[in-house]
Formats: C-alpha cells, structure tokens, sequence
C-alpha cells in the first residue's frame, strides 16, 4: 500500500509547491524601505522650477507619494482612481515626475487632470534609486513622522485603494 | 564528415549567441574602472527584467544602475558598500547570488538535502532488490510441465 501512497503523496507535496509560487507575483518584491524613514531628496517643483521641496517639510501629515511619468502606460491606467481620491481630500497626494521631460509632464497633467498637490521633478531618476523605484507607477504611504508604511508596485486599483491604502491611512491618522 | 562539421558548427553557432546577445558597452574611458563596474553590474540583479544582471540588461533601470555604480566607484567607495547601497534600496533579491542567511538557508541547502534524500532511497531500493528472492528463477517441475502442454498442444494439431 505504501508503495503507491508514495509517489502520491510526494504528487500532491510538488501540486501544492506549485500551486502555492503560481499565486505568487514574481514583480511584488518587498521593499526593505518599509518601516523605514523616506528617503530625502531635494528637488524642483514641476510648475514652479524655482521652488525646491523636501521630504522633511512635509511633516506632521500622512501623504501618498506617487511616481509618475508621462511615457508610462499604466500609470494613465491608475490616473482616474488618483483624480477620485484627490477630489475626495482624504490624503494629500505628492507626485515624483520620473525621468520625465518637463513640457511632456506638464502637458500630460493638462490632458487628464492634475490629483497632486505637487509634482517634483526627478528627471535623471537618482531619487527614484533611493526609493527602490523600479517599475513606475509605484505609490508610497508616508506617515506623519516620515516613515515609509506601504509601497504599491504598479498601478492603484480602486480595490487596493480601498481595502489597503485608506484604511491604512485612517489608522496611521488616528 | 560533413555532418561533423554541421554539427560543430551548429554546436558553436549555439554556445556562442548568448555572447552575441551583447553586454553593455563600456562607456568611460578608464578600462579598470570599467572592469569593476562590470564586475558589480554582474553581481547585480535587474529587477525589470529579472533573470538578468544589470550588466546583461538595456533596460532603463539597469543602464540608470550601472551609472550609479560607476559614479560611487569613482567616488572611491568599496565593493562592498555599493552592494550594500543597493540592498538598502531592492532587497536582498538586487543581489544575483543571494547572500546565505536564516531566510535563503533553504535556497542554498535545499538541492543538496533532496540529493542526499534522492541518494538514500536510490540505496535502500537497490539493497531490498539484492535481499529479494529471485522470483523469476522458474522451477524445474513448472519447465517441464510447460513443456508437456506445448508439446500436448502440437498433437493436438
């Protein structure tokens, strides 16, 4: 009898391995920034090039940061859920404008609408390596000292919004 | 012959294009910094195409990275400190050979524990084998009882 429950139970073990890393999203690797203070950065407004913004001075409130660019596809896709969430004014959101050029990115916001309080501009991408940027649009929670609470790798879905972010957000508000 | 030379030729035509298939260019003019670059850039994963290093991909991110490194080495920081820049940044998974720690023990130690297991039961098979009585060994009474229906079978005809 052993002799055939064998090779069916190492058959079910190998199904179960395989359909465990088949649910598994190989793009979702988990940034070692959670937890961790936001990366500084002192970069240029995208309207107003005069004007530099720091992390640091955007203490004190929970803030979404969102790395955007005009070339990418996806983040035209997740573009209509950020508008929502800025009209709704429950979280400010900060955009980073990824090796972008600065009229296409002005250009982009004028088509589809602007959901960022403001954008700076990272057009080499040297920010975008601090924060472990690597497939834009990717979304951080920042909380009210700084830290980093959540990235979202790839583009906000309502559904990440509401199960994830704002609950998250409600919380590190509270 | 010229089926040999064929082949060769198909033989080295195959081991050769993933050469073809190109690394970066280097881009400075310095060919020991370059070296070194290089040697980062292969220990380096790109997370945009994941099964290349930095060094094998074009992608934006990897050529972004390469820079980077380049940049640091001239700054004069170690091997070690770039490396550990990037982890900072993408994980242990930006490294291409992951780093032996309590969470990658199994990735390291795993394909040496399933060949001993594999080789243990290979072992224990083949000496229950040996121990087995030979059951195709056919006794003399059957082989000649055999040989009485055949032979019944015959005059039957």
């Amino acid at each position: 009898m052993a002799r055939y429950l064998m090779p069916l139970g190492i058959f079910l073990v190998i199904v179960v391995f395989l359909g465990v890393g088949l649910g598994l999203n190989p793009r979702q690797v988990p940034s070692p920034l959670i937890d961790r203070p936001a990366p500084t950065f002192d970069l240029p407004q995208l309207h107003a090039t005069d004007q530099r913004i720091r992390p640091e001075s955007l203490r004190g409130q929970v803030w979404l940061l969102n790395v955007w660019a005009s070339w990418c596809v996806s983040c035209r896709q997740e573009h209509p859920v950020l508008v929502d969430l800025a009209k709704s004014g429950v979280v400010p959101i900060y955009g980073l404008n990824y090796k972008d050029q600065r009229d296409e990115a002005l250009r982009w916001l004028q088509q589809w609408g602007d959901p960022y309080k403001l954008s700076i501009m990272d057009p080499k991408g040297v920010t975008g390596i601090d924060y472990g940027v690597y497939g834009v649009p990717e979304t951080y929670v920042i909380d009210k000292a700084g830290i980093i609470r959540y990235k979202q790798i790839g583009p906000l879905t309502p559904e990440i919004l509401r199960n994830t972010i704002l609950p998250l957000v409600r919380k590190l508000n509270a | 012959m010229h089926k040999i030379i064929l082949l060769l030729a198909l033989i080295a035509g195959w081991s050769a294009s993933p050469v073809a298939g190109g690394q970066a260019k280097p881009v400075s003019e310095d060919p020991v910094l370059e070296q070194r670059v290089m040697y980062l850039a292969n220990e380096l994963r790109c997370l945009v195409c994941q099964n290349q290093t930095i060094a094998d991909s074009q992608a934006d991110l990897a050529v972004d990275l390469r820079n980077q490194v380049r940049e640091q080495l001239k700054q004069g920081k170690s091997e070690e400190e770039i490396l550990a820049y990037m982890v900072e940044r993408y994980g242990d998974f930006v490294r291409y050979r992951p780093p032996m720690k309590m969470q990658t023990l199994v990735l390291w130690v795993g394909p040496f524990l399933l060949l001993a297991g594999g080789m243990f039961a290979l072992l224990r098979f083949l000496r229950r084998r040996r121990q087995l009585p030979e059951t195709d060994v056919v006794s003399q009474k059957r082989l000649d009882e055999a040989a009485q229906i055949l032979r019944g079978k015959e005059e039957g005809r």
